[in-house]
Formats: structure tokens, C-alpha cells, sequence
């Protein structure tokens, strides 16, 4: 910054133009007219040229006098970073004997879940379960994909977890595989449940969950038609929101229009 | 000897009841229906998609335009997704004023659907009397955010403008007047018999059937299921207040008549007591980082538009755009119903049944 600084002061003291050059920044709309008819008085005008280039030569010796403030700012600013980063590491060393963390409150609820599913359906059917802290704590189960219609009546029949009420159904394109989210809630017992479905990327497909809520009905004609997955089971498998002659899902991390003017 | 056969009726895209474009199939028995197929898409704009190009804040103007009846509340559930995931602090003052335009909006909204249904039965004036009111909520919203519609009033964080000065006494003196006018609309409509005579037990459905096909709102309540978000599962200040949650009992669209005209009554009342508490003055954005990155995880919230429950599922990788972005519309959830509702009706019922039901199409088809 210095330098480009000394070099604008310099550059007037260097031309035999110090007039014009001098005055130029102050008129910049000047016209090709005007300079030439400045270029014409330059004589004249240089009787005068300590006016315009005294500012310049001032600003030349000021440089010098304004680099040790802002290098005293600038060491402030390095201070103060190097304060907050010591503050940040003194707190994440104190963070860490808290690292063992107590139980999410939810942490029964899920696995008297997992455990009904386990002894009711089969005991490979949870392929993982988990609380999603972020959400408040919601219960996570991750099933097997060919076990979901079992799993989905126990969800919705049994007593103990009564989700009556399908919230929500959400495809998901994870690049590695497919997902579809169903967000389960028990009206009684106000417990809501995610439930997700793993599925290959190429050919997917997860069972319809239709015959059992029937708000996933148009939910997952709408995934279908945004990201492809199949749905076996489902008594309406058409596109919704795309016209029917649509090539392509258009939620699909890879998908590439047919036609990139439309 | 007559020759009857079945006759293939298209209901829109362009008919005045759908209220946007939507299209309905019927197949005719005479005048009675058959076969209801609904058809839509036609308002699909792909806002998933668009959003995942991104970040949280230019989504919000999106998020205007799924209900675009009520874009205060479709505001709210993006920016509290946002606030749950990176466990923000609302300021009290903002998330007043975010409760007290999100009642607004309740009761504009109803007051729409008041007007627009009754229009669609068979009333003029009654639309004309709703749309004057509602177009003081209109000019109050427009002196706050400049926008009568699409407002793109919240932020992640807070809201983008403080009340000017004088709105909220403009708004304390609108509730008593709404009051009386509420008065007025059950005077003038909720007992007349040519109303009561194509309403009554139209449409009509139990309880069990509303919780399978996961209807919300209005719809859900009809049939006597207590389930109001903003009661069952409270989110911003709403445990801080009184109010009611009306119930039907037959789950017909008389039933959903009345709830709605209920609800702009609690609306009302939460109105009045919010416009009490409200701090006098104070922040209206939170401590928020200039660039809004949720850490990596998901998140799935809800709360109550006026037309039912709306929801916002965010996956994000840790980057200011999200990965996926869904919504749970109500609008098109609770619309699933309507070809089991059609079916044994004549075509006079479909306009009713269709308008009970309460849908924005931009929300359907987002």
C-alpha cells in the first residue's frame, strides 16, 4: 500500500505537466477540449503550479506519518485475534471433559422402538438408530428396506407407539445412495419418530407406504416424480408435478436438462 | 328409448372455484360423480430446486410465494428451521412482532377464504365485506415491509424492520373493530338457510379418515381431533397465551365454516394479549453470523398456517446453501382427500367440497 502511495505522490513531480496533472483528479469530467485548451495555457498556468502540486507533495511527506498508526492498528487487530484464538482454545480445552455426554432424554424412547421392531418384525431389521439432537432430540431408525411395510404397520398398530400420523414423506438424493424420510407422529402421545429407508442409486425403489397412510399417497407420487424412486405397492405410481412427458427427475444431484433453454 | 353414457367433465385449469389453476376430472353419472381425478402441476415453479442454488436469506422471498395468502407464516417456518438447527436467540421484541403478523396474517387469510367461498357458493357481498377488511391487515403490512403479498418480512435471526412508530396502536385499534365486524359476517351469513341448505353435511368425513390421510388445520379439527400446533406442540411465545381451540363434531364444511370464523375470533384475542406484552422497544434482529451456515445435519419443524400444518425438512452439508430443502405443504396434503369426498356428489357439491377445503395452489404445486 506505501509504495503504490509514494508512487502517486511522485508521478506529478516526474511529468513536465504539473499543472494539468495536478488538476486532472480534481476534474475528472474534464473534457478532451478542456485539456487541450489547459494544454495550451500550460505556460500561463505554470507561473502558478505550487497550488495544485503543493497538496501532492504534502500528501508525500504525510504518507510516512500515517503507516505507523495503521501499523499500530494493525497490530492491535493481530492482537486481538490472537486474544480471541486463545480464548477459543482455552474454552475448547475446557469443553473437553465434558465430552462424555448424558443420555438424550429421548434415548429411552428409542430403544423401547428399536426393541419392539427387533422382537416383532426381525432382528435385522434396524439397520441404525439415533438421536437427532439438532431437532430436539427426534428419534432416528434406519430400516431395512425390504423389512419397511412390517415396520410401518407395527409403527402405525402397536399400542405402545400408536403413529397414526404420517407428517411428512422427504426424498433424498445422498449421491452414494438414495433416501426417503417418513416423519412419524402419535397424536395420544405427541411422540414423533423419523423413520428412514436406505436405497440404491441406480434402481430405487422402497415400498409403498400407501396401503397403510394414506397421506403418502401423493407424497410419494411427488418424490417419484422429483427424484425416481419407485414405490412397489403404491395403487397410483404417475408423475405429479412434471408433465407426464418429462425425461428426467428433476431433484436428482445429476440431473441435466434435456432441453437447458426450457 | 334415451342413450346414456358416461360424460368426461374437465373442471379447470381455469375455473373461478380452483382459485389458481388446477383441474379436476370428473366422469359423470348424469349429474352425480363417478371418478374425481385431480390434475395439477400447472403452478409448479420447482422452489426445492431452485433453493438448493441458495443461501437461507434469498430463499425466504420464495418461500412468499408457495401460500402467497398467507407468506408470513411460510416466512416463519424457514427462519425457525434455520434458528433450531444453529440454536440462535431470538430477541423478544422480534419474535413479538413475528407472533403478532403471523396472527394478522391468520385472520387476513381467513378472511379470504371467508369471502372467496361463499363467493363461490353463491354470495357477492359477503367477498366484498371480507376484502375491505382484510385490506386494512394489507395496508398495515404494506407500512411495515412495503409489500401487500409477498412480504419478505423475517430473517434468520429476527425480523428486518422494527414497528414504525404508531403501527402497533393502529393495530390495537383494529382488533376491537374486528371484532364487531366478526359480529357482523355470522349475522349476516352463518344462519341463513340457503347457505345452511348447500353446506350442512356436505363433505362430510370421521375422524379416523382425516388422521389417514394426515389433513391439518381446519380440516383435521372439523371431526373433533384436537390438534393445533400452536397448541400441541408450541413453538415461538404461543404458551405464553390464552386462547381456544375450536372443535367440530359432524366433520362437515359447515363444521370447517365455523372453525374458521372461530379461529380469527382466538386469532384475535391472542392479537390482544400479544399487543399487551410486547416490550416497548428493543432489538429485532439476533446475534447472527454475517454468513448463515447451519452445521451439517437435518432438521424437520412445524408450526400452523392458516390452513393447516406446514413444515420445513432442512439437510445441510455445513454450507449456506442447503442440500435439500423440502416443505410439507398443507394445502396439497389436505387436498388428497377430495377425489374419496367427490365420489356419489353432483357437481353443484364440487365446488363446495372443493372450497372447504381451503387450498392456495401455489402451495400445492410449489
Amino acid at each position: 500500500m506505501s509504495e503504490e502511495r509514494d508512487k502517486t505522490a511522485g508521478m506529478p513531480s516526474s511529468g513536465d505537466t504539473v499543472g494539468t496533472a495536478g488538476e486532472a483528479p480534481k476534474e475528472t469530467a474534464g473534457t478532451v477540449e478542456g485539456k487541450e485548451q489547459s494544454g495550451q495555457e500550460q505556460a500561463s498556468a505554470n507561473a502558478e503550479p505550487a497550488a495544485p502540486a503543493a497538496p501532492s507533495s504534502a500528501e508525500a511527506s504525510a504518507a510516512p506519518v500515517v503507516d505507523p498508526e495503521r501499523e499500530a492498528k494493525l497490530k492491535a487487530a493481530a492482537e486481538a485475534r490472537e486474544a480471541r484464538a486463545a480464548a477459543k482454545a482455552k474454552a475448547e480445552s475446557e469443553a473437553v471433559p465434558e465430552e462424555p455426554k448424558a443420555p438424550s432424554p429421548k434415548q429411552p424412547i428409542l430403544d423401547a422402538a428399536v426393541g419392539l421392531i427387533r422382537t416383532e418384525v426381525a432382528e435385522d431389521a434396524v439397520e441404525e438408530a439415533y438421536i437427532n439432537e439438532l431437532n430436539g432430540h427426534m428419534p432416528v431408525i434406519v430400516v431395512k428396506g425390504d423389512r419397511w411395510s412390517e415396520v410401518a404397520a407395527l409403527m402405525k398398530n402397536h399400542a405402545a407407539l400408536g403413529c397414526n400420523y404420517l407428517r411428512n414423506v422427504t426424498g433424498v438424493d445422498c449421491e452414494t445412495h438414495m433416501e426417503a424420510v417418513y416423519h412419524l407422529v402419535s397424536l395420544e402421545s405427541k411422540q414423533d419418530y423419523a423413520i428412514k429407508i436406505k436405497t440404491d442409486r441406480e434402481a430405487p425403489s422402497v415400498a409403498s407406504a400407501t396401503p397403510i397412510w394414506a397421506t403418502a399417497n401423493w407424497n410419494e407420487r411427488e418424490i417419484y416424480d422429483l427424484l425416481g424412486i419407485n414405490f412397489p405397492g403404491h395403487p397410483d405410481m404417475r408423475r405429479i408435478m412434471m408433465p407426464d412427458d418429462w425425461v428426467g427427475h428433476p431433484l436428482r444431484k445429476d440431473y441435466e436438462p434435456l432441453d437447458p433453454e426450457v | 328409448m334415451i342413450r346414456t353414457e358416461e360424460l368426461l367433465l374437465n373442471v379447470g385449469p381455469q375455473h373461478p372455484s380452483t382459485h389458481g389453476v388446477f383441474r379436476i376430472i370428473v366422469k359423470l353419472d348424469g349429474e352425480v360423480i363417478t371418478e374425481a381425478i385431480p390434475v395439477m402441476g400447472y403452478l409448479h415453479r420447482g422452489t426445492e430446486k431452485l433453493a438448493e442454488d441458495l443461501n437461507f436469506t434469498q430463499i425466504i422471498p420464495y418461500t412468499d410465494r408457495m401460500d402467497y395468502v398467507s407468506a408470513m407464516t411460510n416466512n416463519y417456518v424457514l427462519c425457525h428451521a434455520v434458528e433450531t438447527m444453529m440454536g440462535l436467540e431470538i430477541p423478544e421484541r422480534a419474535e413479538f412482532m413475528r407472533l403478532i403478523v403471523m396472527e394478522l396474517q391468520r385472520v387476513a387469510s381467513h378472511l379470504v377464504w371467508w369471502g372467496t367461498y361463499l363467493l363461490d357458493i353463491g354470495a357477492m357481498s359477503p367477498f366484498l365485506y371480507a376484502f375491505r377488511d382484510r385490506e386494512m391487515i394489507i395496508d398495515f403490512f404494506n407500512e411495515l415491509c412495503g409489500a401487500r403479498l409477498t412480504y419478505n418480512y423475517m430473517r434468520v435471526g429476527g425480523v428486518k424492520w422494527d414497528a414504525p412508530e404508531g403501527w402497533l396502536d393502529k393495530v390495537r385499534d383494529f382488533v376491537p373493530y374486528m371484532e364487531k365486524k366478526l359480529d357482523e359476517y355470522n349475522n349476516l351469513v352463518s344462519g341463513n338457510e340457503i347457505f345452511l341448505a348447500r353446506i350442512k353435511g356436505i363433505g362430510q368425513y370421521d375422524a379416523q379418515t382425516a388422521i389417514d390421510y394426515g389433513l391439518s388445520g381446519a380440516n383435521l379439527r372439523c371431526t373433533g381431533v384436537d390438534w393445533d400446533l400452536r397448541r400441541a406442540e408450541p413453538y415461538s411465545l404461543y404458551n405464553r397465551f390464552e386462547f381456544d381451540v375450536p372443535l367440530g363434531k359432524t366433520g362437515d364444511c359447515y363444521d370447517r365454516y365455523l372453525i374458521r370464523l372461530e379461529e380469527t375470533r382466538q386469532s384475535l384475542r391472542i392479537l390482544k394479549q400479544a399487543l399487551e406484552q410486547i416490550p416497548s422497544s428493543g432489538e429485532v434482529m439476533g446475534k447472527v453470523p454475517r454468513v448463515i451456515r447451519p452445521p451439517a445435519g437435518e432438521v424437520y419443524v412445524r408450526i400452523e398456517s392458516p390452513r393447516g400444518e406446514i413444515g420445513c425438512h432442512i439437510i445441510s452439508k455445513g454450507k449456506a446453501e442447503p442440500y435439500r430443502l423440502k416443505f410439507r405443504r398443507p394445502s396439497f396434503v389436505n387436498l388428497q382427500i377430495l377425489p374419496k369426498l367427490l365420489v356419489g356428489e353432483t357437481m353443484t357439491n364440487l365446488i363446495t367440497i372443493l372450497g372447504g377445503i381451503d387450498i392456495v395452489v401455489g402451495e400445492v404445486d410449489a
